[in-house]
């Protein structure tokens, strides 16, 4: 079952002169299984689109379905498809409070109300999901640890919560080229191996050609393009509207194209695109 | 949602009291509440009520978000106009168990009660029309002369403005925080007043640590652009007083020469 957003609006602060429409009349299906990247210009709405998908903002008009469940619903039914969707935030380090990582790891089992050896069982899983070694960290406390670890362990107190449905807003910002590596690989392997459906906001191009399967282009809280990564890089027009830039891989491979190599440029990582030119190269010489 | 509140209540606006110096406005605000309290004849709160709803007017504010201004304080509003009602001695009209209901009392207290709302409406006419930012600039123009005496005119200005500054930033902040633990099962709104109180940790704890961490840059931030108080500074919008001041001027010494007459003829 997937999540289903129908006709959805938000304006925030209504009847008052700050009064902003954020988002318009979204319409859009989450997929079960799927990687879907949201990407799109700072106050394009993507980071308010993503706070309905949990119930964190109730849309002003329109409808969320979690799995059929109308989020805005009151009771335990609503209640239980909201914690199927996880919700990582833009800088979530930034919500550590507690003593210790574990501690800080174990807080949202601890508000579902789980026994203590299924906590700490799922912290010792989130911690290794995240490559922080249990024992060496679970008594430290998470202001000692360095910028990429917070954000690791952070999210590890998401991932505790074993959520069907993982929402990662920016997970990557703010962190050095080894730390936002090392996150990539990891949330790809949550997709891969734990079957979560994810969905992933970022502005930043490459890291959405590495993961998703399926692009949405924000821009001026509508949906602008919602197409398979193949389709949505190419939209030049598109891409240029939402404020953004194609994946450099892509960029490259089209201009060595329009000088001749003869390159397909439906490559969107560097393994891909070295083996495309080389491909390339090696034709162009044999002939 | 807590990003849905305004902070002081200023409200954007191109209107004549918009415009107006902010240091003229708040000594005007002073002789009005001043006026308020001397002149008491009923043709004088006539007069001022009168004047009050014009400047409302004036001012473009939508009334109800200036009926909401006085909301709070209803319930004193309430009490003073009981309590006046049934413990002034006069010809009584009514009586509730050992209570007399006098007219002279329900005058009194109808009295009370407009001066209390026109100060409330006075005051937040200021606050709805002067931005947070015009409203310390002019706190510290006003207080400039009081340095002499050791009143740290600048310094509390800044305070002021930092503080104002950072007011809707941490708002941002404390709402990011709530939703980020809600999303992870915290529940804020049951259980008891314990438990409730515990529930507060996980959002104040990360609250404090980012209200130090941004106080340290700021800090950082202002000492890198060579900021050491108020010695030798300048501003870079200063304010000037206009035409528009000269006017309100002019009209709050008519108003107060119609009230002073109104009170040497007794009305």
């Amino acid at each position: 079952m997937p999540i289903e957003l129908k006709h959805v609006t938000y304006t925030y602060m209504p009847q008052t002169p700050f009064e902003r429409v954020a988002l318009q009349d979204v319409s859009l299906t989450i997929e079960e299984g799927s990687f879907t990247a949201i990407a799109g210009h700072t106050g394009s709405g993507k980071s308010t689109l993503v706070q309905h998908l949990n119930g964190i903002l109730q849309p002003t008009s329109g409808q969320v379905l979690v799995d059929g469940t109308d989020l805005a619903a009151r009771g335990k039914a609503a209640l239980a498809a909201r914690r199927k969707v996880g919700m990582v935030f833009q800088y979530p380090e930034h919500q550590l409070f507690e003593e210790t990582v574990a501690l800080d790891i174990a807080f949202g089992p601890k508000n579902l109300e789980l026994p203590e050896a299924e906590i700490e069982q799922r912290v010792r899983q989130a911690m290794e999901f995240v490559h922080l070694d249990y024992e060496t960290y679970k008594d430290r406390s998470p202001f000692q640890l360095s910028g990429g670890q917070m954000r690791r362990a952070a999210i590890a107190g998401v991932i505790a919560l074993q959520p069907k449905y993982l929402v990662l807003d920016e997970p990557t910002a703010g962190l050095d080229p080894r730390g936002r590596e090392d996150l990539l690989q990891r949330i790809v392997q949550l997709h891969k191996k734990e079957k979560i459906t994810i969905v992933f906001v970022s502005h930043n191009m490459d890291d959405i050609a590495r993961t998703a399967d399926r692009v949405v282009f924000m821009d001026q809280g509508k949906v602008l393009l919602d197409e398979a990564p193949a389709k949505a890089f190419f939209a030049e027009k598109e891409i240029a509207q939402a404020g953004l830039a194609a994946p450099q891989m892509v960029t490259l491979l089209t201009k060595l194209r329009e000088k001749g190599l003869a390159v397909d440029p439906a490559a969107f990582t560097m393994e891909d695109g070295v083996a495309h030119i080389m491909k390339a190269l090696r034709e162009a010489k044999s002939c | 949602m807590l990003t849905d509140i305004t902070i002081g209540q200023y409200f954007p606006g191109d209107s004549v009291l918009h415009r107006m110096d902010p240091r003229v406005k708040i000594v005007l605000l002073f002789f009005f509440i001043v006026g308020i309290f001397i002149f008491d004849t009923r043709g004088a709160y006539a007069v001022m009520s009168v004047f009050t709803l014009l400047l409302m007017l004036l001012s473009h504010v939508p009334l109800r978000m200036m009926a909401r201004s006085v909301k709070p304080l209803w319930w004193i509003l309430a009490f003073t106009f009981l309590v006046h009602l049934c413990s002034t001695p006069g010809e009584i009209f009514a009586r509730v168990w050992i209570f007399d209901f006098t007219y002279t009392g329900f005058w009194q207290g109808f009295f009370v009660c407009l001066r209390l709302v026109l100060l409330i409406l006075l005051s937040s006419l200021l606050t709805f029309t002067t931005s947070p930012l015009a409203l310390t600039d002019a706190l510290e123009s006003l207080l400039r002369p009081l340095k002499r005496f050791g009143v740290p005119a600048h310094e509390l200005a800044m305070m002021m403005t930092i503080a104002l500054r950072f007011v809707p930033t941490l708002i941002e902040e404390t709402d990011k925080i709530i939703k980020a633990q809600q999303s992870r099962g915290s529940d804020f709104s049951s259980g008891n007043l314990m438990k409730r109180v515990k529930s507060l940790i996980p959002i104040l704890v990360p609250l404090f640590i980012s209200a130090f961490r941004r106080a340290d840059e700021l800090a950082m931030a202002m000492e890198a652009r060579c900021y050491r108080g108020g010695v030798g500074r300048t501003q870079m919008k200063a304010l000037q007083i206009g035409g528009v001041d000269y006017l309100a001027l002019a009209v709050t010494l008519v108003f107060a020469a119609v009230l002073g007459a109104l009170k040497v003829v007794g009305v």
